[in-house]
C-alpha cells in the first residue's frame, strides 16, 4: 500500500547520539537496581555510543554482530542479576543489535511514505510503540497467568524457586487435577453441551429477527429493537436474580433447558446488532431478482441472501457463544449442581479454595482459542489465494 | 431448507434429550448442598463415599450453594419447587431458615443416631442444638494467622487479639472480613469493654461508634476480605502481617501447604456448622435423606471428618476418636479449635444479638467502610 | 430545477390517483392501484413482523417479563398485611404521631394476628421483612411467637379446671361444627390421601360466640391443610379459649344454644365472669417492653399499605417515617455515594477506553490486513479469556508483592519498603475493568474506521491541512459514530458490573452492583435490591435513549 522509499546508510552525528540515548534511558533502571542511577546512565549512554561507532566505523558483518551483542548481554545481565538478568540481557542484546542496524541502515525509512518529514517519521513510529504498549496491556495479563499455571504451589504466587528457574517450582499437578477431577470434566462438559445449544437458539431466532427488522417497512422498530437489545444493557446482576425468582416460579431454575433459554437471551444482541449490520450494507434487489426468477423467499433466503450475510451470523455466533461460554453470573443463580460449568467451578475455585487448577483450564483455553484463530486466519488467507485475490 | 431442518431437529432433539437425562436421574439421585473446597471434600470422604458404598443405588450430586442457601431455598420455596435434599448451613442461617420454615424440624431422638455408649443423641450433642431444625456436625472458628517471618525483631509474636490493632508493635496489612460480625466484637474488646458486655455496649449507637472508631484506627492497613479463600492467599503472598479467617483454611496453610504462617487462638470466635432437610421434600425423598443424615451424622463419621479438616465434631463422644490427618499422619486434636490450648479465651457467635442488629450494623458498616 | 420539478416521478402516479377526475389508476389485476400498494404494505409489514415475532416472544417470555418481575418486588409489601391482617385494620383510627400507645384492641387484634402467623410460622418472616426497618423487629417477633401462648393458656387452664371436657379436642368440635361436618369428618381417615372436610360451623354459632368461631375456623383450616390431619380430633389453640372467654364475657345469651354440650357451655359462661383475666396489652408487655412502646406499632402502620415506596426510599439514602419521608442519618447513608461513585468510575473507565482503544482500533484499520488480523488476535484473546481469570490475573499483577510491585523494585524505581499500593482501591477496579472491556471499545471502533478512506486524510494533507488538523477536522469527526458505539457498550457494561470490583475494589473501588448481589444473597432484602435495580436500571435505558437519539442503535458494531 505503501510505496517504497529507497533507503541509505545514516551518518554517524545521527545513529551515535540515538543509541546513546537509548542506552542512556535503560542505563537508568540498570543503575538504580545496583546503587547509582547517574553511573547507570553515563555508562549505558557511553556503551550503545561505542557500540555505534564501532560497528559503523569498522563496518562489520550484521548477523555475527547481533549475535556477538546478545551472548554478551546476556553474559553482562547473569553477572549482575542471575539467570532472570541473562534472559533480560539477551533480549536487550538481540534489540541493541537490531536498533543499532535499523539506524544505520537507514532501514526504518523503508515502510513509511517518501515524503514524510523527520518529525512524521518519528511521530510514526512513536505511535506505533504506544500501540505496542497498549497491546502489551491487552496480553500481559494472560501471559502472566500461564507460568502461574504451572505453579508446585497451591497458590496464586510467583514462588523464588520459579523465579530462579528452579524446575522443583514447577509441576503439571493442576493440569493433572484438571484432567481427572471429576468436578472440573463435569463442568467442562456441562459448558460444551450448554453453549452451543444457546448459541443455536440466538442465531436461529436473532438471525430471523434482523431479516424482518432490516424491512423497509417495520411498525414500531425502535421499540422492538429496544427490547431486544435490553439483555445486553440490563446490569446482569439485575438479570440473574430477576431469571432465578422467574425462573423458581415456572419450574426453570436448576434445568438445562433454563440455563439455555437464560444463555439464549443473554447471546441474542450480539447476533442482532452484527446481522443487522450486515444487512445494512444488503442490497435488497438482489432478493427481488431472486423473487423474479421464480424463487420462492425460504430459497432466497438460503441460496441468496444466507451466503451473503453469513459473516455477520458467524460472528454474532461467535459473540454468543462467548457470552454463554464464559457466563457466570446468571448460571449462579438459574442454574443448579447438574448445570455447573466451567466459569461456575473456577468461581467456586476462587472463592472456596484457591487453587491454580482454574489458571491451567485458562491456559487451555487460551491455547485452544489461539489455535482456532489461527487456522480460521489460514483458511481465510487460502481462500483468499484461492480466489485470486491478494492479500490486503 | 435442509440447514433450518437439521437446525431445528437437533435443537428438538438436544432439548428433549436434556429434559429426559434430567428426568432420569432425579429418581435415585441426592442433591447435597455445601460449601465445595475443602470442606466438602472432607464431607464426602467421610460421610457420602462410604454411604454410597453401603447403599450404590443412591446417586449424590453436591451443589456447592450454601453461601446463597437462604436465598435460594426461600425462592424455591416461594415457586414451590424444592430440588435440594440436604443443606449445609452455618448456624445463624439454620436458624433463620427455621424460623421462616424452611427448614424441617428433626426429632434428635427419632432422628438422629445414639451414641456407642447409649447416650442419647440430644445428649450427645447438648448445647449446639441450637435451633429445632439444626443438625450440628462440625464447631468451627473464626481466628487470625500471621506471617512468621514478618514478626518484627525483638518483638514477641502477636499473642493476644488486641495486637491485631497495635499498628506500632506489628506493622502491615491486616485481613479483616467484610462484615461487622466478629470485628465489632474484638473492637470493643481492645476498646476497654469487658468481655460480657460487648453485646449490651454494642446495643447502643454509641456503643457502634466506638467498635467502628477502633477499627478507624486500622482501616487504613485493613483488607476485606469476602470469601473464605482470601486470606490464606493474601498470606501465602506475604501480602498482610495477620488476618482472619476460619481456622481449617489456616491449618491448610500451615501443615499442608508449609507456608510460613502461625494461629493466635485469642478471642476466637465459635460458630457451627451443620444440616438442615429443607422443608417440602416428598416423602420418599425424605425418607432417603433422613437415612443418610442419621449415618453421616454418627459418632464415628463425624471423628472421620476430623481426619480432613481441623474442625472440631459437634458430638461429645466423638472427641476422643479424633485421629491423625489422613494424609500428614499428625495429631489432629492440638489444631481443633476446641483444644483446651486452644481455647482459653473464646467468644460463641452471638445468633440472637446478630438476627436482630444485623440490618442495622450492617448499614452502618458498610457507610463507614465506603468512605 | 426547473427540469427536476417537471420530471415524472413515483408519486405521480399516486397523485393522478387521488384527483378525482381521473378516476382510480387500477393495477394490473384490476384493483385499484392505491388499495393494492396498500396491501402490499401492509403485506410487507406483516411479513416483517412475522419473522420477528419469535424472538420478541422469546426475549419478552425468558427475559422482560423476569426483570419485569424482579423490578415489582421493589413495590411490593402485602406480607404486612397478609400476615396481621386484623392489626392493620384496627391501626387505622391510630394516631402514629400522638406519642400514644394503641388501644387494648389493637393488642386484641395483633394477639389474634400474630398467634395464627405464628402457627403458620410466618410471624418470623414478618419480623425480618420490619427489622430492615426497626432494628430489634426480628427477635420481637420470635419471642412473641413462643410468648402469646402464655396468654391463651391464662384461660385454657382454668377451662380446663373447670371441666375436663375443654381439654378435649371433641367436645370443640362439636360445639362448633355442623352435625353433617362431624358425622363426614368422624368417618375420614388419614390414609384416604384426600385432606379432610372443610369446617362447616353450626348454625347460629356465629352469631352467638363470633370471636370464637372465626378463630376456632382459622384453627380448623390449619389443621385440615397446613397439618392434613382432622380438626375434629385435634385439641385447639389456647387462643380459642381466649376467644371463647372474651365472647362469654361481653354478654353472649348462651341458655339460647341448645346443640351438645350446652350444659359445659352454660357452666362455662357463669364461671367465666369470675375467671383470672389478663388484658392483651399486659399479655404483651410481659413478652417485651418493646409492645408497649410506639415505634414497632409506628412502624407496622407506616408499613401497612399493599405498596410501599418505602424500599426506593431507602435506596436514596431516606426512609419511611410517620411524619413523611426523611433522610437517614448520616452514618447510615451509602446508596448516593455508591451511586455517584458508580457513575464516576464507569466514567473514568470509558474515558480510559477511548484513549485506549482509539490508537490501536486505528493502527488495527490502517495495517496491511495480515498484520492486522495478527493483532486483532491480540485484542480477541483478552475477550475470550474468562472474566475471572483475568481478573484473578490483574490481582496477581497489581498486588504489593505482585507482578508490577516486583518489577518496579528489581528496576529500583520504587523502594522495598514502599511498595505502590495498587489494588483493593479505585485504581485497581479501573485497571481491570479497562482491560476487561477494551475490546468493547476497540471492536466497534474497528468496524467504523475500517470504512473511513485513508485518501482523505491525504487528500487533506495535500490541500495544505497540518497533520493534526487533518486528522482533528477530517478523521475524527468520521469516526465518532464508532466512539459513541464504544462508549455507550462500555459505559452500560461497566455500570452493571459486580464480580471485578468485588475481587479488587477493596472498600473503595465497589459498585452498586455489589451492594445489590449482597441484599439479594445475604441480607435478603430483596425489594430494596429491586430498588436499587430499577434505579440503575432507570440510569442505563436514559443513556440507551439518549444514544439512540444521538446516534443510533442501528450504527452499533461488532468487529
Amino acid at each position: 500500500m505503501v510505496a517504497l522509499t529507497p533507503i541509505s546508510r545514516k551518518p554517524i552525528s545521527f545513529v551515535a547520539p540515538v543509541m546513546a540515548a537509548a542506552g542512556a534511558f535503560f542505563g537508568i533502571f540498570i543503575g538504580t537496581a545496583n546503587g547509582s542511577t547517574l553511573l547507570g546512565f553515563l555508562i549505558g549512554g557511553a556503551l550503545l555510543a561505542v557500540i555505534a561507532v564501532a560497528i559503523m566505523k569498522m563496518d562489520l558483518p550484521e548477523k555475527p554482530v547481533r549475535w556477538g551483542l546478545i551472548v554478551a548481554f546476556a553474559v553482562l545481565g547473569f553477572s549482575l542479576g542471575g539467570i532472570p538478568g541473562a534472559v533480560v540481557g539477551a533480549a536487550f542484546g538481540w534489540f541493541t543489535g537490531w536498533f543499532a542496524y535499523w539506524l544505520f541502515e537507514g532501514r526504518y525509512r523503508a515502510k513509511v511514505a517518501p515524503y514524510l518529514t523527520s518529525g512524521q517519521v518519528l511521530w510514526h513510529f512513536a505511535f506505533r510503540v504506544i500501540c505496542g504498549a497498549i497491546f502489551i496491556f491487552l496480553i500481559t495479563p494472560i501471559l502472566v497467568v500461564m507460568p502461574l499455571s504451572f505453579n508446585a504451589e497451591d497458590f496464586f504466587t510467583f514462588t523464588p524457586e520459579m523465579l530462579r528457574f528452579d524446575p522443583d517450582g514447577y509441576s503439571l499437578k493442576h493440569y493433572r487435577d484438571f484432567f481427572t477431577s471429576d468436578a472440573w470434566q463435569q463442568s467442562l462438559w456441562n459448558s460444551v453441551t450448554i453453549a452451543p445449544m444457546a448459541t443455536i437458539l440466538s442465531v436461529g431466532f436473532g438471525t430471523l429477527a434482523a431479516i424482518g427488522l432490516s424491512q423497509p417497512h417495520v411498525p414500531f422498530r425502535r421499540a422492538i429493537m429496544a427490547i431486544l437489545i435490553s439483555p445486553m444493557i440490563v446490569p446482569l446482576i439485575i438479570s440473574a436474580a430477576g431469571m432465578y425468582f422467574f425462573y423458581s416460579r415456572i419450574g426453570l431454575q436448576g434445568t438445562y433447558l433454563g440455563v439455555v433459554l437464560a444463555h439464549a437471551a443473554l447471546g441474542i444482541p450480539f447476533v442482532i446488532i452484527t446481522v443487522t449490520a450486515t444487512l445494512v450494507g444488503f442490497d435488497n434487489s438482489l432478493t427481488r431478482a431472486a423473487a423474479n426468477m421464480g424463487a420462492d423467499p425460504v430459497t432466497t433466503f438460503f441460496r441468496v441472501q444466507m451466503p451473503l450475510i453469513l459473516p455477520g451470523v458467524i460472528s454474532g455466533g461467535l459473540f454468543a457463544f462467548i457470552t454463554s461460554f464464559d457466563e457466570v453470573v446468571v448460571v449462579l443463580f438459574v442454574g443448579s449442581a447438574s448445570q455447573k460449568t466451567l466459569p461456575w467451578q473456577m468461581f467456586i475455585g476462587l472463592r472456596e479454595q484457591i487453587s491454580p487448577t482454574i489458571l491451567a483450564v485458562a491456559t487451555i483455553l487460551v491455547v485452544i482459542s489461539v489455535c482456532l484463530l489461527t487456522v480460521v486466519e489460514m483458511l481465510r488467507r487460502r481462500s483468499e489465494r484461492l480466489r485470486g485475490m491478494s492479500p490486503g | 431448507m435442509k440447514l433450518t431442518k437439521t437446525l431445528l431437529a437437533t435443537s428438538a432433539l438436544t432439548v428433549a434429550a436434556g429434559a429426559a437425562w434430567a428426568e432420569s436421574h432425579m429418581s435415585s439421585e441426592m442433591t447435597l448442598v455445601s460449601w465445595g473446597g475443602a470442606y466438602q471434600a472432607s464431607q464426602q470422604k467421610a460421610y457420602s463415599e462410604p454411604y454410597m458404598e453401603m447403599h450404590p443405588d443412591v446417586a449424590v450430586v453436591w451443589d456447592e450453594s450454601s453461601n446463597e442457601a437462604v436465598a435460594k431455598l426461600r425462592a424455591m420455596n416461594e415457586a414451590g419447587n424444592v430440588t435440594w435434599d440436604l443443606v449445609d448451613v452455618v448456624a445463624s442461617d439454620a436458624i433463620r431458615l427455621c424460623d421462616e420454615g424452611l427448614a424441617m424440624e428433626i426429632d434428635p431422638e427419632e432422628d438422629l443416631a445414639a451414641a456407642p455408649d447409649g447416650t442419647s443423641a440430644e445428649d450427645d450433642f447438648g448445647d449446639l442444638l441450637v435451633s429445632d431444625c439444626f443438625i450440628p456436625q462440625i464447631v468451627y472458628s473464626t481466628t487470625f494467622g500471621y506471617r512468621t517471618d514478618m514478626v518484627p525483631e525483638g518483638v514477641d509474636a502477636p499473642s493476644q487479639i488486641c495486637d491485631v490493632f497495635d499498628l506500632e508493635t506489628y506493622p502491615g496489612k491486616r485481613a479483616l472480613e467484610k462484615r461487622p460480625i466478629n470485628n465489632m466484637e474484638w473492637a470493643l474488646l481492645c476498646d476497654g469493654v469487658a468481655k460480657e458486655d460487648v453485646y449490651d455496649v454494642l446495643e447502643t449507637d454509641e456503643g457502634q461508634d466506638q467498635a467502628l472508631a477502633k477499627l478507624e484506627t486500622i482501616k487504613d492497613e485493613v483488607i476485606w476480605w469476602s470469601a473464605g479463600a482470601d486470606t490464606p492467599q493474601l498470606l501465602a503472598d506475604g501480602e498482610i502481617f495477620i488476618g482472619s479467617t476460619y481456622n481449617g483454611r489456616l491449618f491448610s496453610v500451615i501443615e499442608e501447604q508449609d507456608q510460613p504462617v502461625a494461629m493466635m487462638w485469642d478471642a476466637q470466635v465459635f460458630d457451627l456448622d451443620g444440616w438442615i432437610i429443607p422443608t417440602g421434600l416428598d416423602d420418599a425423598a425424605l425418607a432417603r435423606v433422613k437415612d443418610f443424615v442419621k449415618f453421616a451424622t454418627d459418632t464415628q463419621r463425624l471423628a472421620d471428618q476430623a481426619k480432613y479438616i481441623s474442625y472440631g465434631p459437634a458430638r461429645a463422644s466423638s472427641a476422643p476418636l479424633v485421629g491423625q490427618h489422613a494424609d500428614l499422619g499428625i495429631d489432629m486434636a492440638p489444631h481443633m479449635p476446641t483444644d483446651p490450648n486452644n481455647a482459653q479465651n473464646t467468644f460463641l457467635y452471638n445468633y440472637e444479638f446478630w438476627a436482630d442488629y444485623r440490618d442495622d450494623i450492617d448499614a452502618k458498616f458498610q457507610a463507614w467502610l465506603a468512605q | 430545477m426547473s427540469n427536476a420539478s417537471e420530471a415524472p416521478t413515483p408519486d405521480d402516479g399516486l397523485r393522478l390517483m387521488e384527483s378525482a377526475d381521473t378516476g382510480p389508476v387500477l393495477a394490473a389485476d384490476g384493483t385499484p392501484l392505491k388499495r393494492s400498494l396498500g396491501r402490499a404494505l401492509r403485506r410487507q409489514k406483516l411479513r416483517a413482523l412475522m419473522l420477528i415475532a419469535p424472538l420478541l416472544l422469546f426475549v419478552l417470555l425468558t427475559f422482560i417479563a423476569p426483570i419485569a418481575d424482579m423490578l415489582f418486588r421493589s413495590v411490593e409489601n402485602q406480607i404486612v398485611s397478609d400476615t396481621l391482617p386484623r392489626t392493620v385494620v384496627a391501626l387505622k383510627d391510630w394516631d402514629s404521631t400522638s406519642g400514644e400507645l394503641p388501644s387494648e384492641q389493637i393488642y386484641e387484634a395483633a394477639y389474634y394476628d400474630i398467634f395464627i402467623a405464628a402457627e403458620r410460622k410466618l410471624h418470623t418472616r414478618l419480623g425480618s421483612r420490619l427489622n430492615y426497618e426497626l432494628t430489634g423487629a426480628s427477635s420481637l417477633f420470635r419471642k412473641s411467637g413462643r410468648g402469646l401462648d402464655d396468654i391463651g393458656e391464662v384461660y385454657q387452664d382454668q377451662f380446663e379446671d373447670l371441666n375436663k371436657a375443654w381439654k378435649d379436642g371433641e367436645t370443640w368440635a362439636q360445639v362448633m361444627g355442623s352435625d353433617a361436618w362431624l358425622s363426614e369428618a368422624n368417618s375420614w381417615g388419614k390414609s384416604s390421601g384426600k385432606l379432610a372436610p372443610a369446617l362447616e360451623l353450626r348454625d347460629g354459632i356465629a352469631e352467638l360466640l363470633p370471636k370464637t368461631a372465626e378463630s376456632y375456623s382459622s384453627f380448623a383450616n390449619f389443621v385440615r391443610v397446613d397439618d392434613g390431619d382432622n380438626p375434629a380430633s385435634e385439641d385447639p389453640w389456647s387462643l380459642v379459649y381466649a376467644a371463647l372467654w372474651q365472647d362469654l364475657t361481653s354478654g353472649a345469651d348462651v341458655s339460647a344454644y341448645s346443640g351438645p354440650n350446652a350444659d359445659l357451655l352454660q357452666e362455662a359462661a357463669s364461671a367465666a365472669q369470675d375467671f383470672e383475666s389478663i388484658s392483651f396489652t399486659d399479655g404483651f408487655a410481659e413478652i417485651d417492653e418493646d409492645w408497649v412502646d410506639t415505634p414497632i406499632w409506628q412502624t407496622i402502620k407506616t408499613y401497612s399499605p399493599k405498596y410501599t415506596s418505602g424500599y426506593f426510599l431507602n435506596s436514596v439514602d431516606m426512609k419511611k417515617t410517620p411524619d413523611g419521608p426523611a433522610l437517614r442519618d448520616e452514618d447510615q447513608r451509602i446508596y448516593g455515594l455508591l451511586f455517584k461513585r458508580t457513575m464516576f468510575m464507569s466514567l473514568v473507565i470509558t474515558i480510559s477506553c477511548i484513549m485506549l482503544g482509539y490508537p490501536v482500533a486505528w493502527i488495527l484499520a490502517n495495517l496491511p490486513a495480515r498484520t492486522a488480523n495478527l493483532l486483532m488476535i491480540l485484542v480477541l484473546l483478552p475477550f475470550w479469556t474468562s472474566l475471572l481469570v483475568r481478573t484473578s490475573a490483574w490481582k496477581v499483577m497489581l498486588q504489593q508483592q505482585g507482578v508490577i510491585n516486583d518489577v518496579l523494585v528489581w528496576l529500583g524505581l520504587v523502594g522495598d519498603g514502599d511498595r505502590l499500593v495498587m489494588i483493593n482501591n479505585q485504581f485497581g477496579t479501573i485497571v481491570a475493568m479497562t482491560h476487561i472491556l477494551l475490546p468493547f471499545m476497540i471492536l466497534p471502533l474497528y468496524s467504523v474506521m475500517q470504512t473511513i478512506p485513508q485518501t482523505y486524510l491525504r487528500a487533506a494533507k495535500s490541500l495544505g491541512a497540518t497533520n493534526w488538523t487533518a486528522f482533528w477536522r477530517v478523521y475524527f469527526p468520521q469516526s465518532v459514530p464508532g466512539i459513541g458505539a464504544g462508549s455507550i457498550l462500555v459505559f452500560i457494561l461497566a455500570i452493571g458490573y459486580y464480580i471485578t470490583p468485588e475481587i479488587v475494589g477493596g472498600t473503595t473501588g465497589t459498585f452498586i452492583s455489589n451492594r445489590i448481589a449482597y441484599h439479594i444473597s445475604s441480607s435478603l432484602n430483596w425489594g430494596l435490591a429491586a430498588a436499587l435495580g430499577a434505579i440503575l436500571l432507570a440510569v442505563v435505558l436514559i443513556l440507551y435513549w439518549a444514544y439512540d437519539k444521538i446516534v443510533g442503535i442501528d450504527n452499533v458494531k461488532l468487529g
